[in-house]
């Protein structure tokens, strides 16, 4: 771990400033991924500027919405009685998360911040564009079975790893942050990650300093809400697969349905193509049938994670027939 | 002092002591209060230094150039090691040698890379994190060479062992195995294979070196105290009266904490060159390479019966990794000698020698990965015959030690397979695979057979008392989290006849009597028996001492060691307790010794514990994701010393097998070498999650040919069968056999029924 300095900020704007002010400064909150990733020598900020303890509240907005600081602890996001009320898609997928002791440190703004767990990626002996851009990527034609099936480059095939951030897609979340010049953005999910490319070390559209502030969520759309998530084992452990979905039925007629996926791209993957699917003419079984296989339109196995391909299809299928 | 005779051994009685009561853990408050110190935790001589060791960026290969200018730059940095300046060692030598356990293990020794994450640095510092830091900070240039990684693609480059672990013979044949294999009119042909797996012990490998003089202490994880110290001393070429070693608390071992790996070298180099005390503890990704892990093995059986189920021929043959440089041969077919009757009989051992790191023992090597093949060719075969599978193994049952031809000391399977059966509800189990549903999961059950060898290591213990009544013990035993001083207590207050609070056990410290420490299961029978007889011993004496006492209550009195009970001297209406007479006596104290060898009835008998495993799996339909609902393990291994720690053992064996069976794997890049997969995030596990009900349970069993307390290893029998229990299930479960461990839902998907909402 390179030797670094800290500062803790007082507020928001002053902590977007603090690192925008220095080229190798990164903001830290609960820090269970970018400790990990500095002991090992793959994240190396020379300052850490600590926002951990600016306020976090989750708040009702005007629209009947909610905004979630970005400060808010996982745990408490997936026991707060509005959220397990009105969003249970989003405590069930931040339920799914990590374990209970990384869920009671990690923020909502890190959650969506962390890094790939590619273990090329987590290997410096081993060629990574997204650790070194330019190096080269050692999953494309290496294990690569947890690796991304959608909107992956030639550059890079690594997948985002989070469970809240694809019930937050399914939700048609933004992203509402604080610029070094005291102004604000405000992104959708889509506008806030990048695809990789041919630069996948730059991961989101975020600038230097700036900061998540909150993530802000419409009102709940009608409907069933599942998420669903298949792993290896029956905890702690990352999607091979999982789905989020806010699916209005009625007595078993699929209306429209919001759909997000996980474990299969670079970032959580809203599945439009299978919600137009289902927006279609016939049967249900048969809408349903034709959201599953358009949701995998276009993608692409690598070898080892071929399997997700059909996996995700059945999930997407399996979801739908549930909420039916 | 050993009491053997032609037909056993004569029994401790029990009953009337601790041994057989299901006590709490006598260091049980010592660990959950932070106070069982372990290796890293070690303070012994003052503020230490930090070692940091820098691993092979290639799996095979040759550093050209290395700067550690950087490094030794860095803040707090106080000495970097590399190839180029190390002291001297002694030589490693050639791959096989007589007793690998203390052959010297130099470390840096060339330039030459012989696996990924071999060290080829090493930086002390002030502080563990500024040695981490200056670590990264040096540059080594490879000359990187092709390496062989991979087990399945060099199979026509295997070779013969001489020897398998433990001595067994690498090859074994009777009768015409092909010709009956042939002519069966019932055939089982499979192949199956195991992974590469981690011991994963949650304790890393770690050591403090410090100097004395030319004396060298070492505080560290081991499972064998005399493997590290023997080992030390010959890298170190120094007398290894001049070694101690110590390890009151091993944070597990499995197997990967037998043989002596680079870190308390590296510690004792340093701490020599700096003359201060050097700590060093490998990171948790460093373990995967350089401690050793379970080797892959390619399995082929083949099973030929006759039509009412009575094996006619018996074929396990096994491909398995080793190092270039140091051969390991894990005897994986050998319990497949012994496990069922079968007149035609063939096993063999291959090994395929690779540019990995050395294989180590991991828990149950040889029954762990094999079981996970016959068994599931048992279940095959009872299928291909339409006869359940518990009555298959029944008419099975052999006689005598089918390939050894003597007896068994005791064999419980079929008693083992009732029980489970009945408790488990067998009879529900329908035979016709994918037939059983609950929502959109397919349920299945699976059995398997459990079998472990019974093994004994020659072992010494001492027993001493005080003039104040207190018995204290000595031996080099270790517990590395398996409740050594529980049990071990529990025998000396048992033998003495004494309270447990009265005994107090020291173990793991090199200056103590030498045994064989923990390892193949054989820890509480051979150190148990050791401390058993070395207690005996003092027993004698004390008994001795107040009758010859001039002044003794008990003077000329005609005792027998008999009168020694409940910490009191009794005979006739006088009884004196310990305390009160051990001033008078032997003011001095008692000490004696007692020493365990395996006897003559190894030969004679075939001594096994068994067991029987059933579990119980649900399949999702739509995503393939298989879990376990419940398993029970029915075993019977001799006399239980402690059933609480015993069942705790058990469970934790079963619960790898779970692992082993559905989710353990290192991955090997075949261009690279290394393990993939090489933290607790992607080395899976089972988690509280994955075992939801998961139960233990003994049957008794009298066996008097192993030692005095007539106890048999449970270490390693809970994971035996385990895995195949599991997999049997899935299969049951699904109707598809999945042959390539572990047993991942991308291996049904294909073959996996979607839910159907009809249904």
């Amino acid at each position: 771990m390179r030797p670094f300095t800290y500062e803790r900020a007082g507020n928001p704007a002053e902590a977007a400033a603090a690192v925008a002010a220095r080229p190798e400064a990164k903001f830290i909150s609960g820090g269970t991924n970018l400790l990990d990733l500095m002991k090992l020598g793959i994240e190396h900020p020379a300052h850490l500027v600590d926002i951990s303890r600016l306020p976090a509240t989750i708040e009702d907005t005007i629209d009947g919405g909610l905004r979630i600081g970005a400060q808010v602890r996982n745990s408490d996001l997936a026991a707060e009685p509005r959220v397990r009320a009105r969003y249970p898609v989003l405590a069930m997928a931040l339920l799914a998360g990590a374990s209970g002791q990384i869920r009671n440190k990690a923020s909502t703004g890190g959650n969506l911040l962390q890094r790939t767990r590619c273990a090329y990626f987590y290997d410096r002996n081993m060629p990574c564009n997204k650790r070194e851009p330019g190096s080269g990527c050692s999953a494309m034609q290496g294990f690569n079975r947890g690796h991304a099936v959608l909107g992956a480059s030639d550059a890079c095939i690594a997948t985002h790893p989070s469970d809240m951030a694809v019930a937050m897609s399914a939700l048609d979340a933004r992203i509402e942050t604080i610029l070094p010049d005291g102004g604000s953005r405000n992104l959708a999910m889509d506008e806030f990650y990048r695809l990789p490319e041919a630069t996948p070390h730059i991961e989101t559209s975020l600038q230097p300093g700036e900061m998540v502030a909150a993530v802000t969520l419409p009102p709940p759309p009608p409907g069933r809400q599942i998420y669903r998530k298949v792993r290896d084992r029956a905890s702690y452990a990352f999607a091979l697969v999982s789905v989020a979905a806010i699916v209005d039925a009625e007595r078993g007629r699929i209306g429209g349905a919001q759909i997000a996926l996980g474990g299969v791209a670079p970032m959580p993957w809203r599945a439009t193509a299978a919600e137009r699917a289902l927006g279609g003419s016939g049967s249900s079984e048969a809408r349903m049938r034709a959201a599953a296989d358009a949701s995998m339109q276009g993608a692409r196995g690598y070898g080892h994670n071929e399997f997700k391909i059909e996996l995700a299809m059945r999930m997407v299928q399996s979801v739908l027939t549930e909420a039916a | 002092m050993t009491e053997e005779t032609a037909t056993g051994f004569a029994q401790w009685p029990l009953g009337n002591g601790p041994i057989g009561e299901p006590l709490d853990r006598v260091d049980g408050q010592l660990k959950v209060t932070g106070k069982a110190t372990y290796a890293y935790e070690q303070r012994q001589g003052g503020k230490p230094l930090y070692g940091f060791l820098l691993g092979a960026a290639i799996g095979k290969g040759r550093i050209t150039a290395i700067d550690v200018s950087d490094a030794a730059r860095a803040p707090g940095v106080v000495h970097v090691m590399t190839h180029e300046n190390v002291p001297e060692q002694g030589a490693f030598g050639p791959p096989v040698v007589p007793n690998g356990y203390a052959r010297p293990r130099p470390v840096l020794t060339g330039s030459a890379v012989q696996y990924y994450d071999e060290p080829v640095a090493f930086v002390v510092a002030e502080s563990f994190e500024a040695a981490r830091f200056a670590a990264g900070l040096i540059s080594v240039h490879y000359d990187r060479q092709p390496g062989a990684f991979d087990l399945t693609a060099d199979l026509s480059k295997a070779y013969k062992p001489e020897k398998l672990n433990a001595g067994y013979e690498t090859d074994s044949t009777l009768g015409d195995f092909e010709g009956a294999f042939a002519a069966a009119p019932v055939q089982i042909e499979q192949t199956y294979s195991t992974p590469y797996e981690c011991h994963a012990a949650m304790e890393p490998h770690a050591a403090l070196a410090l100097w004395s003089g030319d004396e060298l202490t070492v505080y560290m994880s081991t499972q064998v105290i005399a493997n590290a110290r023997g080992a030390l001393a010959a890298t170190l070429k120094i007398p290894v009266e001049k070694v101690r070693v110590v390890s009151p608390f091993t944070g597990g071992g499995f197997g990967s904490k037998l043989l002596l790996h680079a870190e308390p070298v590296f510690a004792a180099l340093a701490a020599r060159e700096l003359k201060r005390p050097v700590k060093v503890a490998l990171t948790r990704q460093q373990m995967f390479a350089n401690t050793g892990f379970r080797p892959m093995s390619i399995q082929k059986l083949r099973l030929g019966a006759d039509r009412q189920g009575r094996l006619t021929a018996i074929g396990h043959e096994v491909w398995s990794h080793t190092a270039r440089y140091e051969e390991s041969a894990e005897q994986t077919a050998v319990f497949s000698r012994s496990l069922y009757a079968a007149p035609n009989r063939l096993t063999r051992h291959r090994l395929v020698a690779l540019d990995l790191h050395r294989g180590e023992w991991m828990r149950a090597p040889g029954e762990a990965p094999g079981l996970m093949a016959v068994e599931v060719a048992m279940d095959e075969l009872a299928e291909k015959l339409g006869l359940d599978p518990i009555e298959l193994r029944m008419r099975n049952e052999p006689a005598q030690d089918p390939e050894r031809k003597v007896p068994f000391s005791s064999r419980a399977l079929v008693p083992c397979m009732r029980e489970g059966a009945a408790s488990f509800g067998w009879d529900q189990r329908n035979p016709r695979p994918a037939s059983v549903r609950d929502g959109r999961h397919l349920i299945g059950i699976g059995m398997s057979a459990t079998i472990r060898p019974n093994a004994m290591r020659p072992a010494k213990a001492e027993a001493s008392i005080s003039a104040d009544g207190r018995v204290t013990a000595r031996l080099d035993m270790t517990d590395i989290g398996t409740g050594s001083y529980t049990v071990l207590t529990q025998i000396a207050a048992d033998t003495l006849g004494v309270p447990m609070d009265a005994v107090t056990v020291l173990l793991a410290d090199s200056r103590y009597p030498q045994t064989a420490g923990s390892g193949g299961s054989f820890g509480a029978a051979s150190s148990g028996t050791a401390l058993h007889y070395a207690c005996r011993a003092l027993r004698a004496k004390i008994v001795e001492a107040a009758r010859r006492t001039v002044g003794s209550p008990f003077e000329g009195a005609e005792l027998t060691e008999a009168n020694l009970a409940n910490g009191e001297i009794q005979a006739g209406n006088k009884h004196e307790t310990l305390a009160d007479l051990m001033p008078l006596i032997a003011p001095d104290g008692l000490t004696a010794q007692g020493a365990a060898e395996p006897g003559a009835s190894y030969k004679a008998f075939s001594q096994y514990a068994y067991g029987a495993q059933f579990a119980e799996v649900a399949v999702d339909m739509d995503s393939g994701e298989i879990r376990l609902r419940r398993m029970l393990g029915v075993f019977a291994a001799g006399h239980i010393l402690n059933p609480k720690i015993a069942r705790s053992q058990l469970l934790g064996g079963m619960i790898w097998g779970v692992g082993a069976a559905l989710m353990e794997e290192n991955v090997v890049d075949p261009r690279y070498g290394q393990f993939v997969n090489h933290d607790l995030a992607e080395y899976h596990v089972p988690v509280h999650a994955d075992i939801p009900d998961v139960e233990a349970v003994f049957l008794e069993e009298q066996d008097d040919k192993g030692n005095p307390l007539g106890i048999k290893g449970i270490g390693e029998l809970g994971i035996c069968g385990a895995g195949a229990a599991v997999a049997n299930a899935v299969y049951n479960a699904t109707g598809i056999r999945v042959r390539d461990y572990p047993i991942t839902l991308d291996k049904l998907l294909p073959k996996l029924v979607r839910n159907d909402r009809e249904i």
